[in-house]
Parts: structure tokens; C-alpha cells; sequence
């Protein structure tokens, strides 16, 4: 980062759902926890937005475990948005994440579109949040999630009851277990989703051969890591081509090389999870490697790397 | 302080069949550590295997070593094994809550198996602290008893237990702590091992009213608390049941709060 300042300085920052980040690379909820966790290792001020885990209206306990397994170059979790709830984000979360300067987006989920409406207008009217991310994708829980994802027509309205209970922009989180990622994807768009965000976990489970009992108590998981990048960078690059609203592009990015595919394909950002975990320092060496590499090739600006791929 | 760094290999033994002695030069952690917490080890040069490996602080010195003792079980430890001195390891730590330390106390150590691996740490602490120590280690066979020269040169008071009699008492290490618990009138146990032994460890110590810790180990991705992947079911006052990392609420904890039917 030092040896950077000796070339032209290179520009960073781009704009989703109206919000100015200062660079494009931010932590993916649910591997970030609240923050906290990883200041020891990183300067949270230094991320292009502060991403939570997903808030639910009221705490959520998890599922029981075993919750993770790995599998080849792939995580299995079933956590299954374990959280303490909306009060608690609110009182004791929020105003550790406000003291940090980049934007911060907060993920939703709920059992019913009334949770939504309700988590929408409750964290619209705190100070200090720039965006909500609404999870309509997660794999692990058996009411809402990823049962108001795989449907147009219930993602359009899980949408538009969020926009109707917020001034803030609304980024919708997709899952790619649907046939269509990129019938959704219009859906969100034309409900008002400012950006979108993909992709979730895939579905799959483990089997432990010996006690012939699947590996997480779960039965099934959500699979990330860089076994999923190929599945991701596809359907980013489809969705981006399919909508007109920025999309945060995520699954399996590990190296900076990894986030410019994203780019390249057409992400206006790029988030990053399951790398954290394995390595806390991730997305300031993934900054970095974007950085170099645009002034390297002579890019002065990271918005002409977006969707730039030559077919 | 919490350490992200690169560890160099002092050296690395083969103490038995898959079982391995690890010294790392490591003087930020070494000086951190407490007994009972861990260490979180990058096992891979690649993505391949993906996370870190949890492993257990084993023991901590002077002259910044930090040695680690583990078992392979799998693709990350096997690749740990393969490591020659002066390779330099990724590791994360000291991570979790440690045991409860007393001065001037008796306290009962059970380990079973790889168990033995925190005990020793505690032992070495607990002892300098002017406890008294009984190290009550079981293992399957005379084999597979590991650090016995170490822990007799502590200075523990050592009672042994095997599975098929070829050393000490014959049968579960529990069974052997069971006979001393009355006479030894301990004021707190410890114990680590495989989760039946724990949650015999635990019956006994709650018909004793000692209180009683104990460390869990639970497949783990970041060892942060950020992910809540490794959690274990626990029990509140009122007895309800509720999920904690182990990477952060442990992986010591209270052996009444732990719900051992999981």
C-alpha cells in the first residue's frame, strides 16, 4: 500500500444504491459478526462499507450442533442466523459499529413479511445505518429465508414491503438455489431494490461414514468458500448483465485477483466471507491487491475495471 | 493481546502412532497464553484444506515456546505433521477462556486420551500457583499414555488408567478419580477428553458438589466468535437451554452449565 503512493494514485471509490464507498470490497454479512471480532486484526475504517450478520426481529437461537463441516476447498454451515435480535443490535451492537466513517448496512431477515416491514421501519429510524441488506436467501432456517428468495413474485413483495417501510436503500440478498437467479434478480429490481447482492450459500450436506449420520445436525447446509467462486462469478456475471441497478458480487473470493473477476464480470463491489474466517486480514490484503493491480494496468479509476470482460 | 503471526518450527516428534509434539518459536502467545486456551493454526499453504485447525496450548515457556500436542485426524493435521523445523506456521491466538486458576487449593486433573493435551499446561500452573495437583490420566492402553516423564517431573501426584489394564487401574479414568474423590476432599476439578468421559466427570463432580470445569472441542471456522459455527448447548439457572461458542464462551466452561445429553 506504501510502495502504491509512488504511482498515480488510483480511485477506489464507487457508488451502489446511492451510498459512496471508498473502495469496493466489504465483508459479507454473517462472517463479520458485529465487527468487534475483528478490529484486533484490521482498521474497520479501512473497508468500503461494515457489513452485520443478519438481525432478526426477534433473537434467534441457531440451530444445534454440529454446525459446520469442510469440505474440499468449501465450508458447510448450519447456523442458521443465530442473533440476539433487534433490541439488543440496537442497545448494545449499534453504537460500537457508529463509531467507525464507512457506511453501514445492516441485514434483515424475517419469518413473515410483517417482521420485515417491522425490522425496516425500526432500523430506519436509528441513526447511523446507510443501507439494509434484506436476506431473502439463507438456506438454514425453515420459516422465511430462502422461502421468500426462490420465487419472482415473493421476493418482488418481501421488496416492496421493505421500500414502503424505509427511506433507506434497500439491497436485496439472492440465493443461487433457483433455476432462474436472474428472474429474481428483475423481480427485486422492479420491487425497488437499489442494488443486489449475490450470491448466498449453495445447499448441500456431509455425511460422517462412520456413525452414518449427516455430518451437521442440520441434515443440510449452505456451502461457501472458493469451491463455489465458478457457481458465483457466472451468476453475478448473469445477473449483471440482466439488471440495471448495481450488484455486490460474493462467493468465494479469496485473493484480489478473485474480487477483479467479480468486477470484471460486472460487480460494482465485492464482498468477502468465508476468506475472513480463514485469514482476518483478507479484505485489506484483497484492497491492496486491487489497488496494485489497477495501477499496474494502467487503470486510474476501479469503475473502468465493472463489467469491462471482453467476450 | 490477540496475535495474527507467523510461528517458526523448533521442532516436530512423533510421540506415537499419529501423535505429535509441536514447539513453535512464538513469544507473543507463549507469554499470553493461559492454560486452557488455544491456539488457531493455519494448516494449508493453499485453500486446501480450507479452515484452521483449533488446537489446544499444550505448553507454554519461557524463551517464547509455545508446544502443541495433537493427534491426526485428518488433511490440516497431516499437513502440520509434514512441517520441518524452521518452516514458519500461520497461527492465530491465545484464543478462548481458559481454566479457573486458584492459589493454594487440591485439585483433581482427569484427562482421557488427547484430553491430557490442556491438563498439562494447567498442572504446570496450577503447581507454580502452590496448588496441589492429581493428575488422573487415562488412555486405552499402556501406548497411548503420552508426557508421562514430563508430568512425573512436575511433580503431580500421577494415577493412571487404562482400558485394558496395561498400565494402572484397569477401566474408565472416571471410575479411578470416582475412589479418591471422597478422601481427597478436592476444591475443584478439571477434566478434557472424549464428551462421555466428560459427562461422567460432570455427574460426578455435581453428586460431590465440586464445582468443576471442563474444555469442549467442537469443529470451529474462526475462532473469533464472529461466525457462531462452533457452538455447544448449554443450560442457564433456570435450566433452559441455549447455544455458545466454544471458541469464546470456551471452550472452558462450567460442567453444570454444560447439557450433556446433546
Amino acid at each position: 500500500m506504501e510502495q502504491a503512493g509512488k504511482r498515480p494514485r488510483v480511485n477506489l471509490a464507487v457508488e451502489i444504491a446511492g451510498l459512496t464507498l471508498q473502495n469496493p470490497v466489504m465483508p459479507a454479512s454473517g462472517t463479520f459478526g458485529f465487527g468487534e471480532e475483528y478490529a484486533p486484526f484490521i482498521d474497520l475504517n479501512r473497508l468500503g462499507a461494515l457489513v452485520v450478520k443478519t438481525i432478526t426481529l426477534h433473537p434467534t437461537p441457531g440451530n444445534p450442533p454440529p454446525r459446520l463441516m469442510e469440505s474440499y476447498c468449501g465450508l458447510l454451515n448450519s447456523v442458521g442466523l443465530q442473533n440476539p435480535g433487534l433490541e439488543i443490535f440496537l442497545r448494545e451492537k449499534l453504537p460500537y459499529l457508529r463509531q467507525y466513517r464507512p457506511p453501514l448496512i445492516v441485514s434483515i431477515a424475517g419469518r413473515t413479511m410483517e417482521e420485515y416491514a417491522e425490522l425496516a421501519a425500526r432500523l430506519s429510524e436509528t441513526e447511523g445505518i446507510a443501507a439494509l441488506e434484506v436476506n431473502i436467501s439463507c438456506p438454514n432456517v425453515k420459516e422465511g429465508g430462502i422461502v421468500f428468495g426462490t420465487v419472482p413474485a415473493m421476493a418482488a413483495r418481501v421488496t416492496a414491503t421493505v421500500k414502503e417501510h424505509t427511506h433507506l436503500p434497500v439491497i436485496v440478498k439472492l440465493t443461487p438455489n433457483v433455476t432462474d437467479i436472474t428472474a429474481i434478480a428483475r423481480a427485486v429490481e422492479d420491487a425497488g431494490a437499489g442494488a443486489i447482492a449475490l450470491i448466498n450459500t449453495l445447499q448441500g450436506m456431509a455425511i460422517d461414514i462412520e456413525k452414518r449420520r449427516p455430518a451437521l445436525a442440520n441434515i443440510a447446509g449452505g456451502l461457501s468458500g472458493p469451491a463455489i467462486k465458478p457457481v458465483a462469478l457466472y451468476a453475478v456475471w448473469r445477473v449483471a448483465r440482466a439488471v440495471k441497478v448495481p450488484v455486490i458480487g460474493m462467493g468465494g473470493i479469496m485473493t484480489a485477483r478473485d474480487a477483479i473477476e467479480f468486477l470484471l464480470a460486472g460487480a460494482s463491489a465485492v464482498a468477502v466471507g468465508t476468506a475472513t474466517l480463514v485469514n482476518p486480514g483478507a479484505i485489506m490484503e484483497i484492497i491492496a491487491g486491487l489497488e496494485n493491480y489497477l495501477a499496474e494496468q494502467g487503470f486510474e479509476d476501479v469503475r473502468e475495471l465493472i463489467g469491462a470482460l471482453q467476450t | 493481546m490477540l496475535q495474527d503471526l507467523e510461528a517458526e518450527v523448533l521442532a516436530s516428534h512423533q510421540l506415537g502412532q499419529d501423535v505429535y509434539l509441536l514447539r513453535l518459536y512464538a513469544p507473543l502467545i507463549a507469554e499470553a497464553a493461559q492454560p486452557g486456551q488455544f491456539v488457531h493454526v493455519r494448516c494449508s499453504e493453499t485453500f486446501d484444506p480450507l479452515l484452521r485447525r483449533p488446537l489446544s496450548i499444550h505448553d507454554a515457556g519461557n524463551k517464547g515456546e509455545l508446544t502443541l500436542l495433537y493427534q491426526v485426524k485428518g488433511r490440516g493435521t497431516a499437513w502440520l505433521a509434514r512441517q520441518q523445523p524452521g518452516q514458519k506456521i500461520n497461527i492465530l491466538g491465545p484464543l478462548g477462556r481458559g481454566f479457573t486458576l486458584p492459589q493454594n487449593k487440591r485439585l483433581a486433573l482427569v484427562a482421557g486420551g488427547m484430553g491430557m493435551v490442556p491438563l498439562l499446561f494447567l498442572a504446570r500452573r496450577a503447581l507454580e500457583a502452590g496448588n496441589e495437583v492429581d493428575f488422573f490420566y487415562g488412555a486405552r492402553d499402556r501406548e497411548q499414555l503420552y508426557q508421562l516423564e514430563t508430568l512425573k517431573a512436575m511433580q503431580v501426584n500421577l494415577f493412571l488408567a487404562t482400558d485394558d489394564g496395561s498400565a494402572g487401574f484397569q477401566g474408565p479414568v472416571t471410575k479411578l478419580w470416582e475412589k479418591y474423590i471422597p478422601e481427597r476432599s478436592y476444591d475443584r476439578g478439571y477434566a478434557c477428553g472424549p464428551r462421555p468421559a466428560l459427562a461422567a466427570f460432570a455427574r460426578l463432580s455435581g453428586e460431590f458438589s465440586l464445582p468443576a470445569e471442563v474444555s469442549l472441542e467442537e469443529r470451529m471456522a474462526c475462532g473469533l466468535g464472529a461466525c457462531r459455527g462452533c457452538v455447544a448447548t448449554l443450560r442457564d439457572a433456570s435450566g433452559n437451554r441455549y447455544y455458545e461458542n466454544v471458541c469464546t464462551g470456551g471452550p472452558v466452561f462450567d460442567a453444570a452449565a454444560v447439557y450433556w445429553e446433546d
